[in-house]
């Protein structure tokens, strides 16, 4: 096997906030790995690239993809959805476990592995079904799912109604130390809603999504959690007394992270109103209100980490009707600039703080070696031009579905270049 | 003012004089109804479509009637026997409507945004029938014509829209246009039937008939659909009555001049009583006569500004 190249970073801004650096240097990778971060290196390279106003931070680690293989590969694969990553700057993901069939038995996850092996462009770690079918009636094999290397637990896109089986999953997930991962939504209190509910829902004429589908069952399962004792993580927050709870029980010494999308930190409910199904996703777009709750959330550190819940659609599921269409879009792509434009920009984080949230904090919550770049670490790394501007484009899209809430938007961020495991999997054309 | 929309898909996107340049376009067509040959050319050589994916008939008559005094030809698609039920999507429907050189669509859609999203995705002109419980721009059209035509104005008059406006396009578009023209507008109904926030529409919320009625300028009644919505409690048909139906006795207690309106099909003795219906206090006739009106205005108007646009196009 021919070694990989020797790659030299020269003067870009390193950040890298798992090593308190944020400074103009130089980075040597060698053998898939980080091998030197320091000020002018000179050594001999097989590569070479000039950094010089770019920025350096880690491979983004994006804890909430849905791959949709197997089983729906029209909307997305393996090699479609981490070639989508590659080019937003992410090189670790974990993927959600709704495939069909769901990733709820070892027989299922080794369908997954085997694909990721084959096909997968980036780094694939896989999220178990809590119950089996994701129906919430009868728990996975746990245990042996963990076998399978499963990094996490959830029934992402569904939240489990029984509170006892949501208690036992946590109480098995403490004992094999793994992470539950919860989609807070209680279907009785939503119904078939489709919007945020209240002067929305009413101008709109359709069903509400109220707050408090979300905040209660925020709400039950920390509860839960921390009478097992167990970690878990809230998916996809998206109002304000989400995160007032969280803040609450963080207080409180409750094991507990949480996450907020691009969408839910950029978007309000107004983006809504001209029935734009690609503004049609779970939870909803909310209040203004609910967006300045969310962004000082990610300020003061109740927030942990930013995912983009990617989450893709043929266009014969969302060019429809409002009501019938499918509810998410897509995220990998653009997760990065909206940071940059939305977050960074706009002074709600600075650089070490975002990059804590997009790619040290969910490496560190999943357990995995990633999100930084100290000497010895696998060389997964972005090169991003910071103030270079683009419009978000249908067809600019390396995902296989287009249902992108940005469309022709102007963003600020441009990834360069994609390292992954030491090798140039992503350059800007 | 010169009309520059190719669609009409509701009344909360209209400005104050967009309206008030429909209003008087249809006072303008008003008088072809009349005449012995009721027909004008105005749209000779245009095809409208009327695509109804539910049932309707005083709707669906009324677009047809108004078509036809414009000299359109028209064709009517009901859900029962087109491929909507074979699968078609709405926009692939849309397409093909356009396909066949059709020059506006007229649709009734039972999903809110529907008129909106066929708009977006079709160059030809989409008349909003009726979608979901978002909005009835022409229906609302027609009942502030017939106010106005009544009282001769409408800033400043009290308008009661009593029923369920919950699930009510009428109730919604009939808000957004007469608080824009400065109608002072309440709604009545029992708490579950009234949507959260309304009040940021603009109207204000009565509980009890009475109030509603009191210094009312008219009250709108909508029609009760018991069996429309499962999710939500709704009360029994009897007990409605008594509590909100609109009676002589309730009438008698308000402005003698009270205007009682109703947009069809009245379920009598639920929402109003017979008396009611057929008194001195009704004009839900004439609003059925003023819908042609109205229609035929939209009709020409939507026309006309897509018409424009092909011109510039050349």
């Amino acid at each position: 096997m021919t070694k990989n190249a020797k790659i030299l970073i020269k003067g870009g801004r390193i950040i890298d906030p798992a090593n308190n650096l944020d400074d103009a240097m130089d980075i040597l990778i060698e053998d898939s790995k980080i091998s030197k971060v320091a000020k002018n290196i000179t050594c001999e390279a097989d590569k070479k690239i000039d950094a010089k106003d770019k920025i350096i931070l880690p491979g983004i680690v994006d804890m909430h993809v849905h791959l949709r293989e197997p089983g729906r590969e029209d909307k997305e694969t393996v090699a479609s959805g981490t070639r989508a990553a590659l080019k937003g700057g992410v090189t670790s993901l974990l993927a959600m476990p709704n495939t069909f069939p769901a990733l709820d038995s070892p027989e299922n996850i080794r369908i997954l592995k085997n694909i990721v092996e084959q096909t997968a462009q980036a780094n694939v770690l896989i999220t178990g079904a809590i119950t089996k079918g994701r129906l919430g009636k009868e728990l996975s094999e746990i245990a042996k799912l963990k076998k399978e290397g499963v990094v996490a637990i959830s029934d992402d896109g569904s939240s489990l109604e029984s509170e006892e089986l949501m208690l036992e999953a946590l109480k098995i997930a403490k004992k094999e130390n793994l992470l539950v991962i919860a989609h807070c939504e209680d279907k009785r209190l939503c119904g078939n809603g489709v919007v945020n509910s209240g002067f929305t829902s009413t101008r709109m004429g359709l069903k509400g999504i109220s707050r408090e589908s979300e905040y209660k069952r925020v709400k039950r399962d920390i509860d839960l959690a921390e009478h097992a004792g167990a970690r878990i993580h809230i998916a996809h927050v998206s109002c304000a007394e989400s995160v007032e709870i969280i803040a609450k029980a963080k207080k409180k010494g409750i094991k507990l992270t949480c996450e907020v999308t691009p969408h839910h930190f950029t978007l309000d409910e107004e983006a809504v109103l001209m029935f734009d199904t690609n503004m049609k996703m779970s939870p909803p777009l909310r209040s203004k209100d609910d967006v300045a709750a969310l962004r000082e959330g990610l300020a003061d550190g109740t927030i942990d980490v930013i995912a983009s819940d990617h989450a893709p659609h043929t266009e014969n599921e969302k060019e429809i009707e409002f009501e019938r269409a499918e509810f998410g879009v897509i995220g990998l792509e653009t997760e990065l600039a909206l940071g940059i434009s939305e977050l960074v920009q706009k002074n709600v984080l600075d650089w070490p703080e975002f990059v804590r949230k997009i790619c040290l904090n969910p490496a560190e919550i999943l357990g995995i070696k990633k999100g930084n770049l100290k000497p010895g670490a696998d060389a997964d790394l972005v090169i991003v031009s910071p103030d270079k501007e683009w419009i978000v484009e249908k067809s600019g899209f390396f995902s296989r579905s287009r249902n992108c809430a940005f469309l022709g938007r102007k963003l600020k961020g441009l990834v360069e270049y994609t390292i992954y495991a030491g090798k140039i999997a992503y350059k800007l054309e | 003012m010169t009309w520059t929309r190719k669609d009409l898909l509701g009344l909360e996107e209209l400005s104050k004089e967009e309206i008030e340049f429909i209003l008087s376009t249809a006072e303008s067509f008003k008088e072809v109804s009349s005449r012995e040959i009721k027909k004008v050319p105005a749209l000779r050589g245009k095809t409208v479509v009327n695509l109804f994916y539910e049932p309707s008939t005083r709707t669906r008559v009324s677009f047809e009637v108004a078509a036809k005094r414009l000299s359109a030809d028209v064709i009517n698609i009901a859900s029962e026997t087109s491929s909507v039920k074979k699968g078609e999507t709405l926009i692939d429907t849309g397409k093909n409507i356009q396909a066949l050189k059709a020059d506006i669509i007229v649709m009734r859609h039972n999903s809110s945004g529907a008129a909106a999203m066929l708009a977006r995705n079709l160059d030809i002109s989409v008349v909003n029938a009726g979608d979901g419980w978002h909005e009835h721009p022409t229906q609302a059209l027609l009942d502030i014509f017939t106010l106005k035509e009544k009282l001769g104005k409408i800033a400043g008059l009290n308008v009661s829209i009593v029923g369920d406006i919950a699930h009510s396009r009428v109730a919604r578009s009939n808000i957004w246009g007469l608080t824009k023209l400065g109608a002072k507008v309440t709604v009545c109904a029992p708490p579950m039937l009234i949507p959260q926030a309304i009040e940021k529409m603009g109207a204000r919320v009565a509980h009890k008939i009475e109030t509603a009625l009191e210094n009312a300028d008219a009250v709108n009644v909508l029609r009760m659909q018991f069996e429309r919505d499962e999710d939500a409690a709704f009360p029994q048909q009897l007990e409605y009555f008594q509590a909100y139906g609109i009676t002589q006795e309730r009438l008698d207690r308000a402005n003698k001049d009270i205007l009682v309106m109703h947009p069809g099909p009245i379920n009598r003795g639920i929402e109003m009583s017979s008396e009611v219906a057929d008194g001195a206090n009704s004009v839900i006739l004439e609003q059925v006569t003023n819908g042609i009106a109205v229609r035929m205005a939209v009709l020409f108007l939507v026309a006309q500004a897509s018409g424009k646009t092909e011109a510039d196009a050349e």
